[in-house]
């Protein structure tokens, strides 16, 4: 079982999180992997676990600081951490994005092939969950989005997508690109022999040269959508808090009726 | 005059609030179109889209496959190919389906959107990111744009000239597909208003215990939804489309009351941008209380019935 894992390096979710000429701002103090790539790490790991062999690679694009995103990979115990920085990139959409990761990909299945590529289902950032379909669509591989679970049988890849009407069940041959969802699984935490190991382990670090992709097709002059502002939203304005001392649901209820809610 | 197609959200047959709220806002950007993947609609579903706008009904029946993103792009690229904008609805089979479009047609897409204007000849949107914290303006810099609007955020009203849409079939090719859809489990219909169109949402979480009969009494009472936590869906109290958050339901409604709720960034991410927020809450140091406009330090079983109460007595008055 070879698998490919993408991670995303984006802001701690925790951390003041913002915007610096309308991309955003990215900083190795308070960047991390993102969340839900943690479960398709895990979903990784658990195939090579359950095969008894196999190779984990993870892949990330973005600046320099972005390796921090394949070494938290490293430390849940991924076997190899490929880094795409290149100037280039920076300011790509979800397309010249996924042009970047695909090529990547493709050299890695080319040495030997790849089973799967697995994503997170939405990097917290940006929550747009589009790049999975976009990787799917240029390796031209079977697309398996949004998986609450992924059962693998020979050559067949099956997986559960609860969607808001309905629950389905969706069957493809391999390779393909599973994106899960954070209900696929529950992520383990590094242990310490895995973070000391992570140390020494090396990270493969890729240009665009090194990949074939022309510059001019990805970064911000290629993007097809471009951010002209971004400001902080205003705290909200009057708040109140009481403390209910017997009156509280009715002060709860004299301010919906004042605000016409009820 | 620019056209602008709408992808139709159907359920059971009834076309749904939100597309309304989309054929809306595309008067205010070109010429509504409406598109409706699957067999014909009935006439009167056709024609409360042509109340709300729609020139056209384009029906392209591409049958089952259409459950398969790369299908039903092929679907709507068929019917949409002299649009200059295409709106649908941000619902995460949706942001699917326009990926596959957008490489078709080399449009560029802004997903999760709150509102959709023309600028000088270019689509601009609005969007809320990083739990609702900051604004963003994006422009669509290519000539097709593609817009994923987000449920509750227009106002829906009939068109000036309310018109009949004339109903137009469209053939589609549809791609060879390697994904094959083995199994389709239907989720029974909430009762009421869904979650992300519903103008009140009324959560429980942890603190509710498990009991959801509160929550309830109250959503029903302020005609809203029922919505919950992460750790109230995961201990089974209450089913997994009930998720309010950054991986559940987004919602944006005029009213969210948060009853035993923390307010982890992943939950306020999903309803931060809502019109009012209420909370209860026990804990005086609950991070949800930072976001209210209007919070209760108490007991949720204390406070919401006498609201409840309270409310019955000024209506009854
Ligand atoms: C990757 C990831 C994604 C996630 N996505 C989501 C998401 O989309 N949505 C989501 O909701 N969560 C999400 N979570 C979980 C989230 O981090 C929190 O764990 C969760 O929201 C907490 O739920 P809660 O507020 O019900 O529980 P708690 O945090 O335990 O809070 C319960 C609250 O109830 C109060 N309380 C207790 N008893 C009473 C009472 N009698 N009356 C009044 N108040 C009372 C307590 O003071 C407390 O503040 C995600 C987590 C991860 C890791
Ligand atoms: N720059 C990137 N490098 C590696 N993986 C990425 C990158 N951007 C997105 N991904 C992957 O795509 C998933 C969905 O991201 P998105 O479509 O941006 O919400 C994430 O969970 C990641 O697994």
């Amino acid at each position: 079982m070879r698998i490919l894992v993408t991670v995303k390096f984006v802001p701690d979710l925790q951390s003041q999180r913002s915007f610096t000429d309308g991309a955003v701002t990215r900083t190795g103090d308070d960047g991390t992997m993102n969340e839900l790539d943690e479960n398709a790490v895990e979903a990784a790991l658990q195939l090579r676990e359950a095969a008894g062999e196999g190779e984990v690679y993870a892949l990330t694009v973005g600046g320099d600081d972005a390796v921090a995103a394949v070494r938290k990979a490293l430390q849940l115990g991924v076997d190899h951490a490929l880094h795409v920085a290149d100037a280039s990139v920076a300011g790509s959409d979800v397309f010249g994005t996924a042009k970047v990761l695909a090529a990547a990909v493709r050299k890695v299945h080319d040495e030997a092939p790849l089973d799967l590529v697995i994503t997170g289902m939405a990097a917290l950032d940006g929550l747009t969950s589009m790049l999975p379909t976009a990787l799917a669509a240029e390796l031209d591989w079977s697309q398996l989005t949004l998986a609450s679970g992924l059962t693998i049988d020979g050559a067949t890849a099956t997986v559960v997508r609860n969607l808001p009407d309905a629950h389905e069940t969706v069957s493809a041959p391999l390779p393909a690109v599973v994106s899960v969802t954070d209900e696929a699984n529950t992520p383990r935490y590094p242990n310490f022999k895995l973070i000391m190991a992570a140390r020494s382990k090396p990270v493969t670090t890729w240009t665009l040269e090194d990949l074939g992709v022309d510059a001019a097709t990805v970064g911000a002059a290629a993007a097809r959508t471009v951010v002209v502002d971004a400001s902080p939203r205003p705290p909200r304005e009057n708040r109140t808090v009481v403390t209910d001392t017997g009156e509280g649901g009715a002060a709860l209820a004299d301010f919906l009726i004042e605000r016409g809610l009820a | 005059m620019s056209t602008v197609a709408v992808l139709v959200e159907s359920r059971d047959g009834s076309v749904t609030q939100p597309t309304f709220e989309a054929l809306t806002l595309a008067r205010t950007l070109g010429t509504p179109v409406a598109v409706w993947i699957g067999a014909a609609p009935a006439p009167a579903e056709a024609a409360r889209l042509g109340i709300h706008g729609a020139e056209e009904v384009r029906v392209v029946d591409a049958g089952d496959a259409a459950r398969l993103p790369a299908a039903a792009a092929a679907a709507l690229g068929a019917a949409t190919a002299d649009a200059d904008v295409v709106l649908v609805i941000s619902t995460f089979v949706n942001k699917e389906i326009v990926t596959r479009l957008a490489l078709a047609t080399g449009a560029g897409v802004v997903v999760d959107a709150s509102d959709a204007e023309m600028v000088d000849g270019h689509v601009e949107t609005l969007q809320t990111v990083f739990a609702a914290t900051w604004n963003v303006r994006t422009r669509i810099a290519t000539d097709k744009a593609i817009v994923g609007i987000r449920p509750n955020t227009t106002q829906a009203s009939p068109g000036e000239t309310p018109g009949a849409a004339t109903l137009v079939e469209v053939a589609a090719d549809l791609p060879e597909t390697r994904e094959l859809v083995t199994g389709v489990e239907p989720v029974p219909a909430p009762d009421g208003v869904p979650l992300a169109e519903a103008p009140v949402v009324v959560s429980g979480g942890r603190g509710t215990n498990g009991d959801y009969t509160l929550v309830r009494e109250l959503a029903e009472l302020l005609g809203g939804a029922v919505g919950a936590s992460r750790d109230a869906t995961d201990e089974g109290w209450i089913s997994h489309e009930h998720m309010v958050g950054q991986t559940g339901t987004t919602v944006t409604p005029a009213l969210y009351v948060a009853c035993g709720i923390s307010g982890a960034v992943h939950h306020r991410g999903g309803m931060q941008a809502s019109g009012t927020i209420v909370a209860v809450n026990i804990d005086p140091d609950a991070p949800i209380f930072e976001i209210a406009d209007f919070g209760v330090v108490g007991d949720l079983g204390d406070v919401i019935p006498q609201a409840i109460a309270r409310i019955k007595e000024v209506r009854g008055s």
